[in-house]
């Protein structure tokens, strides 16, 4: 049983991991690269770890690997927050295909604040163009 | 509320300690057991909230399991098969969420979830841009967030 539960388990991780690293390649833009990497990267260690963690019936191995876990999923998603909000700032183009940008002119340009509701009333003849490519080699 | 949790880690304890075996299954047990007897034990208590929150909490953790595999599985064949299905966008979405506890928490599951990623916070912290991969429909992905996870998330931390 335990054994099943092991072999399904580190399928699936590994799985995942491999697909994150296909999507690295295959992903036509920054965006939808960073998406697909950090999630199934988190997933597929923390399933490993599980796997670890179920396979050695030693103590010592359960809480490093619940350590390991906590921390990964506590700092996966702020370092993608992080790295998409620097791409944004700096402009990198969404892919071609992508159906609608909210973000596109919320930003005050000089102190990066960013407005909620609203549109922005201090500069009308701001470029309010979403950020958004034409074609697929602008995205490479 | 956190003296039940407290007084059901003491109880599992004790049940390690009289066992003798620290594994992970003899300690799930022993915190059943303990949730059990402290139930029973406060059944006439008013503050209850401590045993609805437990199980809630578990199956919140099931939910979110089986939405991020359901993700997976959908990105996953996006990324094998030669066609892209996708249709990316960053929506805006107004939270219910208020403290910054709240937001940690329920920005950090948006973006665990394959296909969505949180571009920014706005700085009033009322609404969060996120980055989704299969956006049909800006108002029924908004819709649809704010009646699921948040929802759910929201009625075990409040």
């Amino acid at each position: 049983m335990i054994d099943i539960i092991l072999a399904f388990l580190s399928t699936v991780g590994v799985l995942s991991i491999l697909f994150a690293a296909i999507g690295i390649m295959r992903m036509p833009d920054f965006y939808l690269r960073l998406s697909v990497t950090v999630k199934a990267a988190t997933l597929g260690v923390g399933l490993l770890l599980i796997c670890a963690a179920i396979m050695f019936p030693d103590i010592s191995v359960t809480t490093k690997a619940i350590a390991i876990i906590f921390f990964l999923i506590i700092t996966g998603p702020i370092g993608a927050h992080m790295i998409g909000r620097a791409a944004y700032f700096s402009r990198t183009p969404l892919w071609k295909g992508t159906i609608i940008d909210e973000l596109a002119g919320k930003y005050n340009e000089e102190t990066h604040e960013l407005e909620s509701d609203g549109k922005d009333t201090k500069g009308d003849d701001k470029d309010q163009e979403p950020n958004v490519a034409k074609t697929d080699e602008e995205t490479e | 509320m956190i003296k039940n949790f407290l007084m059901n880690l003491l109880l599992a304890g004790i049940w390690i300690a009289l066992t003798g075996s620290l594994f992970y299954t003899n300690f799930l047990f022993g915190f059943m057991m303990g949730f059990l007897i402290l139930w029973i034990m406060n059944r006439n208590e008013t503050d209850q909230r401590y045993f609805y929150r437990v199980p809630k909490i578990i199956g919140f953790a099931f939910y979110f399991l089986y939405e991020i595999l359901k993700a997976n599985v959908q990105v996953a064949f996006d990324v094998i098969t030669p066609k892209y299905f996708f249709k990316p966008g960053i929506v805006k979405y107004p939270m219910a969420a208020k403290t910054d506890f709240e937001i940690t928490l329920l920005t950090t599951m948006i973006s665990l979830t394959p296909g969505t990623l949180i571009v920014d916070i706005s700085d009033d912290k009322k609404t969060i841009y996120i980055h989704v991969m299969y956006l049909s429909d800006p108002d029924a992905f908004v819709r649809q967030t704010q009646t699921g996870l948040e929802r759910r998330l929201l009625a075990i931390l409040r």
